[in-house]
């Protein structure tokens, strides 16, 4: 386990709310209680100005740097850019990563224990929404005693959630990172969440949902992720990582066993999603995904941000993401432009994917951590200790 | 911190232009030292437009505020009058529609200022004349085969352009190398950089 520039062994933590009165959702039903998983790195300054919330992708979760115990395993997924000395610098920030509601990781979601049957929800949990993930976020942000955000990132869907703080609770945030992400779904999305998800329809061990007490759909969920980690790599990226090359063979075998690399990658990459994740959540948080449009009850985006003008953004894109192309992130910029917000953006050079917001390291360290001190100057944060 | 001393002279005399606590749009401001400038001596509100990742990831790291882009495609989000200031410099010979841009600066801003080389000077002149190469100017020196292919221009077809296109010049200043020169009629030949500021 290597330790240096790390934040070390950390501990997952819950957060129960809505115990008492549930919480509403957009759907226009109500949940309650709502537990959500989350990790903290760093310290919080004495006048709590210091935090960053990072929110995550699709199969994310609260875990997002540091080890779970000393098996290296068990590397957060964005350890690459949180920790001290990293983009964000557990040295002079509180960052807080909260799993989001409907997932499976911590959190509740169609897994979790519905108190009114003593069963898992299934298809009976609610249809929950973006905005409802943000919703719960902003009771654990008062339950840790912090009004306002220093900052606010996250990559793909996490982008979702950032623009969704930044809409609705524009007086919580100073900065905002949306990364390679989009402010609404886009019909080609929504074509590859519904694939996802009728693969897993498919697999008769999925019940409508209700599958708990027997045999998990993986087979369904393994080839949901299949899909999608085709979209989150590029052509390129699948010439440079796996080219033609045989797994485990010299020639062809004529045969249907797994013989190129690219299928063998696929393969284990759906497998090893099954230990972790749970069908009915990657179901409702696709769901969530294609219902996410900021322009909706707008005249258009900028009217989305119209309140939103004081947060200071940066925005980035990949050239070579083809699932969120850079035309979202520039339809974004051009938006928060319209309203006379101070937007940073660049789309980076790389041919790693979607997938490149958490691999082009080296980039974004300089990007993220140069942004953040602008942000720390212009806003007179506090340091830790002081 | 840039002091006036180690900015480019060029980017000093625009700056002298910028009055404290201006709202100032730089296009194409590069590694955002002009901005970054301003910003510390005129306590002024800037933002940059720029094309290259190199100069984004510089204006960044300066704690300038800048959008990757290219002007031609870029400047429309920006609403009417909503800078003091449109600053274009050492950027006009690489654009494909001066005008247009110079029409959008005037647009999103209050005033615009434009600096370029001037091919007019008497040293470019002869450089044809005596060695039959397209010359030089000491603020581009990029020969011709470089990328972004800069077009030469003189003050003279900047005059003109400005009179065809109804923008009216408000101010004029000339550079000969670090040195300012009076506004005479020999200015075509004997300034290497001017500076203009359009309404």
């Amino acid at each position: 386990m290597n330790t240096n520039n790390s934040v070390g062994i950390v501990a997952p933590q819950f957060f129960t709310f809505a115990q008492d009165a549930p919480m509403q959702l957009d759907s226009g039903e109500t949940l309650g209680p709502i537990t959500l998983a989350y990790e903290t790195y760093g310290t919080l300054n004495q006048d709590r100005s210091n935090a960053i919330l990072i929110v995550h992708a699709l199969s994310g979760h609260a875990h997002a740097a540091g080890y779970l115990s000393s098996d290296e395993k068990t590397l957060g997924w964005w350890d690459d850019c949180i920790g001290p000395g990293k983009a964000f610098d557990t040295n002079k920030f509180f960052v807080i990563c909260s799993n989001v509601v409907g997932g499976c990781q911590g959190s509740t979601g169609p897994s979790s224990i519905n108190p009114k049957t003593g069963k898992p929800y299934g298809l009976n949990f609610p249809v929950i929404t973006v905005g409802d993930m943000v919703r719960a976020q902003t009771h654990l942000l008062d339950h840790l005693g912090i009004e306002k955000l220093l900052a606010i990132a996250g990559g793909s869907m996490g982008g979702m959630q950032v623009l969704e703080w930044c809409a609705r609770y524009p007086q919580r945030v100073r900065a905002a990172l949306p990364l390679a992400t989009t402010a609404r779904h886009s019909p080609m999305l929504i074509a590859f969440s519904e694939v996802g998800r009728q693969a897993i329809y498919a697999d008769p061990n999925w019940n409508r949902g209700d599958y708990y007490d027997g045999t998990r759909p993986n087979a369904g969920l393994a080839l949901a992720r299949m899909i999608g980690h085709i979209t989150y790599l590029s052509e390129m990226s699948m010439h440079d990582k796996f080219g033609r090359r045989l797994e485990e063979r010299e020639r062809f075998g004529f045969d249907f066993e797994t013989e190129f690399a690219i299928e063998s990658y696929l393969r284990y990459k759906g497998e090893r999603f099954t230990e972790r994740f749970d069908a009915n959540s990657y179901l409702y948080i696709t769901k969530a995904m294609d219902y996410f449009d900021l322009c909706n009850g707008h005249r258009n985006l900028a009217a989305a941000f119209a309140n939103s003008a004081n947060i200071v953004y940066l925005v980035v894109s990949f050239t070579s993401d083809w699932l969120y192309p850079t035309y979202h992130s520039k339809e974004l910029v051009s938006a928060l432009t319209a309203v006379g917000a101070d937007v940073s953006y660049l789309n980076i050079q790389s041919s790693w994917g979607h997938d490149a917001f958490l691999l082009e390291v080296e980039t974004m360290t300089g990007l993220i951590s140069n942004f953040l001190g602008r942000v720390v100057n212009e806003f007179k944060i506090m340091e830790i200790g002081n | 911190m840039i002091n006036q001393t180690n900015l480019r002279a060029d980017l000093r005399a625009v700056a002298e232009l910028i009055q404290p606590g201006e709202k100032v749009l730089d296009l194409g401001c590069g590694d955002g030292i002009l901005l970054r400038y301003l910003m510390d001596a005129k306590q002024i509100t800037g933002r940059g437009v720029e094309l290259s990742e190199e100069g984004v990831l510089t204006c960044v790291r300066k704690g300038v505020s800048v959008r990757q882009g290219d002007l031609h495609e870029g400047l429309g989000d920006y609403p009417d009058q909503s800078f003091d200031t449109v600053i274009l410099s050492y950027t006009i010979p690489y654009l494909n529609d001066p005008a247009f841009i110079v029409k959008e600066m005037l647009r999103v801003g209050r005033r615009a200022i434009v600096s370029f080389p001037n091919w007019g000077h008497w040293r470019c002149r002869l450089s044809l004349l005596l060695t039959g190469r397209i010359p030089i100017t000491p603020g581009l020196p990029q020969p011709w085969d470089t990328s972004p292919r800069a077009r030469p221009l003189t003050i003279r077809d900047f005059g003109e352009f400005c009179e065809r296109h109804q923008v009216r010049i408000t101010q004029e200043i000339y550079l000969q190398g670090a040195r300012r020169i009076p506004v005479r009629r020999d200015k075509n030949l004997r300034a290497t950089t001017a500076i203009f500021e359009l309404v």
